[in-house]
């Protein structure tokens, strides 16, 4: 069954039942490889895309809820990867293994986008669905404050 | 044109067999020694725009290896640190032994890699001598370029490459290193060279490879380990949409009382199709009759129970014995008597095992995330019965591993599925797949005497140790060492040991031993100190002493311990009711550690405010940002396991599935965590697995002091604690 989905400002019809979630469509048939699977069940955030603006976990979103949305993955956050999250995390050095990053990263995008100055207590309640099995969220802490032109802290 | 193939310099790698990872991985070890000589055209290639790329041998898991390793051969080579550009190697005897394990990248390349870049120099600076007329010793290089003082003349590398090609072959031992005060890479914080990559979201990891025309598997396992298929409902799933191939593995397993290495290719029924997804939802409607087999009668609560009748029995084992411990005990003006528990764990990386794999006329192509890629394609090649000439690895970024890597079960799976489809396939597990089917962390039981004099010194410690194995062999990971702290540092002291049969997979899980072990021996020698009515790190300070021991380096100890004193301000500050401070040292994989962490507990919710960690692993901190990104996520992985992570069996089957039974720290739960390295006169060694161990007793001990409830059993959860 063809879906139509809008996707990095680019519209694009896939042909999947309607119940698939959106991160296979995105990984397997679009070849959009950043948005990580981790659990499959909303525990680790790794497949975070923005949704209509809103961050949703795309493990659990069906291809029918996302239609005629638009929807925004890390490699359509910025034209060149140069959003402020990516220049802070890049010059923070924030990843590790790097898989949940991209996660990490549309999560707070997404918190940026409602608080752009957001505190210590707004970021935790925002990153806190997004697991680092390595154990960067120091440094996940410091990038997003960065980014929000607050400095280091 | 690049520097070519003549290889101007033969070191043979330091990189032998050897145990990479502490006891329990005779498996490992029995890895050959590779002495293939190490030929820096391998790891450097300048083109004649004098673009310089190095070679990163060893599996990037998320250490920072593939930043590490090029900084060392681009210190000596004398390059621009920016105008570097960095490639993961695959597997092949050129690059020596490409492992990752052990914390052991560092202290194995620190000479090599800088002899790589070094000879470089020296091949660069000869070309350009020569072409000058001059002599060498008056030409010096920097920045890419070779120049000649005297006559201000300079020619770049990419202009001098192909004749230091033909240049002779330098000495190994007239190589001589650049002084740590002129480093110009080395010490500076670098960042990862994979960064851009990742936050741009190229598809760089494992589970990300594809090539046209690849297909994908899920394989579903018996939920027993060994567990054979009896029957299957193929043909319907067959029929499903999508479905390629769906077929029995028939596999073959090595059951037993010890399972070490390999058992072998587990069996179960794959499922081949166009996505993932439909592979998947096949799977769903799979209906699989089992064999369970031997394992089935495995339970966590029938070990529990053979461990306490164990531990009444005189032990199986003496492992060590110093003075007289009955005799020890009985002089003790106090005694203290307790019995420690941990649960197995699993290592639960955020990437899900995956690999890749092409067969194709006799020939297989793998691409894996594997720690041990040489050791998978031997298990590889004796499985399948190929030659593993025949076999090619490709090693592409994992997400996280954490020892899970150092088995090559899933590379074996995709590689049976591939030589039976015939085009590439992309095997991915499920979080769950991955989770029931792991090589686990062992648990372990500890049943432990303790005698202190009217003076309050350490006069007898026994220790018991209840744990899994036949005979004299301990399962993987699940030993104990006869040097354990405080081995050595007590007059009266045994350690006994005792195993229980055990059918299911354990392996190394970051600091394998030491996650375990120091949490018990930390605790242990806290209760001593509160028998004793000392204070718990003036406690440790007259226990350690002055003296080194063999393999324990007392002054390093010492070192760490004493700063980590000072900069937590111990015993100086003052601090509410339900806030205390705990503190625990160790020392495991050539690194020294002591850690001090203060907790706030009201009602069993526990804050972890704040932990401060002194390390000392040599003269030098190769990367600070990457040394100090793995301290705090040893840190961090250490309170996951501590509060919540418990992989329990019933009927032979792991219950936990995924991350919301198994969970690991977030950030809200994420102390500040304060890092202070000791820089002594050492060789530089690695940074992965020693900054751990301490944190978890660091922060039971600092229940203790707050509450005055001594943890004697992990996970926290299961003593009703909870994060607040």
């Amino acid at each position: 069954m063809a879906t139509q989905l809008t996707i990095n400002g680019r519209s694009t019809t896939v042909d999947a039942t309607p119940d698939t979630p959106l991160l296979w469509v995105l990984r397997d048939v679009l070849n959009l490889h950043g948005t990580k699977y981790g659990c499959g069940i909303g525990q680790c955030g790794a497949c975070t895309v923005h949704l209509a603006g809103q961050a949703v976990r795309s493990c659990l979103t069906p291809i029918s809820a996302a239609a005629n949305q638009k929807i925004t993955t890390i490699e359509g956050l910025s034209p060149n990867g140069q959003h402020p999250l990516q220049v802070a995390w890049q010059q923070i050095d924030v990843p590790q293994c790097g898989y949940c990053q991209a996660g990490q990263i549309m999560s707070a995008a997404a918190l940026l986008a409602k608080h752009p100055k957001p505190t210590d207590d707004q970021i935790d309640s925002a990153m806190n669905g997004n697991l680092c099995r390595c154990g960067t969220y120091l440094r996940v802490r410091q990038a997003i404050h960065q980014a929000a032109g607050q400095g280091k802290v | 044109m690049t520097v070519s193939r003549r290889s101007f310099l033969s070191v043979s790698a330091v990189t032998g067999g050897g145990m990479l990872l502490g006891f329990g991985t005779k498996a490992l070890a029995q890895q050959p020694p590779n002495q293939a000589p190490l030929d820096p055209n391998t790891f450097i290639r300048i083109a004649a725009d004098g673009t310089v790329t190095l070679v990163s041998r060893n599996p990037e898991i998320g250490q920072g290896i593939k930043t590490m390793l090029p900084m060392l051969i681009a210190e000596e080579l004398e390059v621009d640190w920016r105008s570097v550009k960095v490639e993961q190697a695959d597997l092949g005897a050129q690059y020596g032994a490409q492992t990752t394990g052990g914390s052991r990248a560092a202290s194995n390349n620190w000479v090599p890699m800088r002899q790589m870049g070094a000879a470089g120099r020296m091949m660069l600076i000869a070309a350009a001598a020569r072409k000058w007329g001059v002599p060498e010793s008056e030409c010096f290089a920097s920045k890419g370029r070779v120049y000649h003082r005297a006559t201000d003349r300079s020619l770049g590398y990419g202009e001098l490459a192909a004749a230091a090609a033909t240049m002779p072959v330098p000495d190994l031992s007239a190589i001589k290193f650049k002084e740590a005060a002129s480093f110009k890479i080395i010490g500076q914080s670098t960042i990862g060279v994979d960064v851009p990559d990742i936050t741009s979201g190229k598809p760089i990891f494992g589970i990300d490879f594809t090539t046209p025309g690849m297909l994908f598997a899920s394989y579903q396992k018996c939920p027993v380990f060994g567990g054979r298929v009896v029957s299957a409902n193929l043909d319907d799933i067959k029929k499903m949409p999508g479905v390629k191939h769906a077929f029995v593995v028939e596999g073959q397993v090595k059951m037993g009382p010890v399972l070490d290495g390999e058992p072998g290719l587990e069996p179960g029924v794959a499922i081949v199709a166009d996505t993932w997804w439909d592979a998947q939802t096949a799977r769903k409607k799979l209906v699989v009759k089992w064999d369970n087999g031997p394992a089935a009668s495995q339970s966590t609560a029938e070990f529990a129970r053979r461990a306490d009748e164990l531990s009444k029995q005189k032990p199986q084992r003496t492992l060590k014995n110093d003075g007289n411990v009955d005799d020890g005990l009985k002089a003790a003006a106090k005694t203290v008597e307790a019995a420690y528990s941990y649960p197995f764990i699993s290592h639960a990386p955020l990437e899900p095992r995956n690999c890749s794999a092409h067969y194709q006329d006799g020939k297989l192509e793998i691409w894996t995330t594997s720690q041990l890629p040489a050791r998978g394609r031997q298990f590889v090649a004796k499985t399948l019965g190929m030659k593993e000439d025949d076999i090619t690895i490709h090693l592409l970024r994992a997400g996280g591993s954490f020892g899970r890597g150092l088995n090559n079960d899933y590379m074996v799976e995709v590689a049976a599925i591939a030589k039976v489809v015939g085009v590439p396939v992309k095997l991915l597990w499920t979080r769950e797949d991955d989770m029931q089917h792991d090589y686990y962390r062992p648990g372990g039981f500890h049943y432990l005497k303790g005698g202190v004099d009217t003076q309050g010194k350490l006069i007898a410690w026994q220790n018991h140790f209840v744990s899994y194995g036949d005979g004299e062999h301990f399962s993987s990971s699940a030993g104990i060492g006869p040097g354990e702290f405080p081995s050595g540092f007590v007059s009266n002291f045994a350690m006994y040991s005792s195993v229980m049969p055990l059918e299911i997979k354990t392996g190394a899980l970051r600091a394998p031993g030491a996650n375990s072990q120091c949490f018990v021996m930390q605790s242990f020698i806290d209760e001593m100190a509160h028998a004793a009515g000392q204070d718990p790190l003036v406690f440790r300070q007259t226990l350690l002493g002055e003296e080194t021991k063999p393999g324990y380096n007392v002054k390093r100890m010492r070192g760490v311990l004493d700063l980590v004193a000072e900069k937590s301000g111990w015993g100086k500050r003052t601090l509410p009711a339900g806030t205390a401070l705990g503190v625990a040292f160790h020392y495991s994989f050539q690194g020294y550690f002591a850690h001090v962490a203060e907790v706030t507990v009201a009602a069993n919710k526990l804050k972890v405010n704040r932990v401060w960690v002194c390390g000392d692993v040599g003269s030098q901190i190769i990367n600070p940002s990457g040394a100090e990104a793995q301290v705090q996520g040893g840190v961090i992985d250490g309170l996951s396991e501590m509060m919540t992570q418990e992989i329990t069996l019933e009927g032979g089957a792991v219950v936990q599935g995924n991350y919301d039974k198994h969970q690991l720290l977030r950030i809200r739960q994420t102390p500040q965590i304060e890092v202070h390295f000791v820089k002594t006169d050492n060789a530089p060694t690695g940074l992965g697995e020693p900054a751990l161990p301490p944190v978890i007793p660091a922060v039971t001990n600092a229940i203790f002091a707050a509450t005055g409830k001594r943890i004697r059993s992990l996970p926290l959860s299961k003593s009703g604690y909870s994060w607040a």
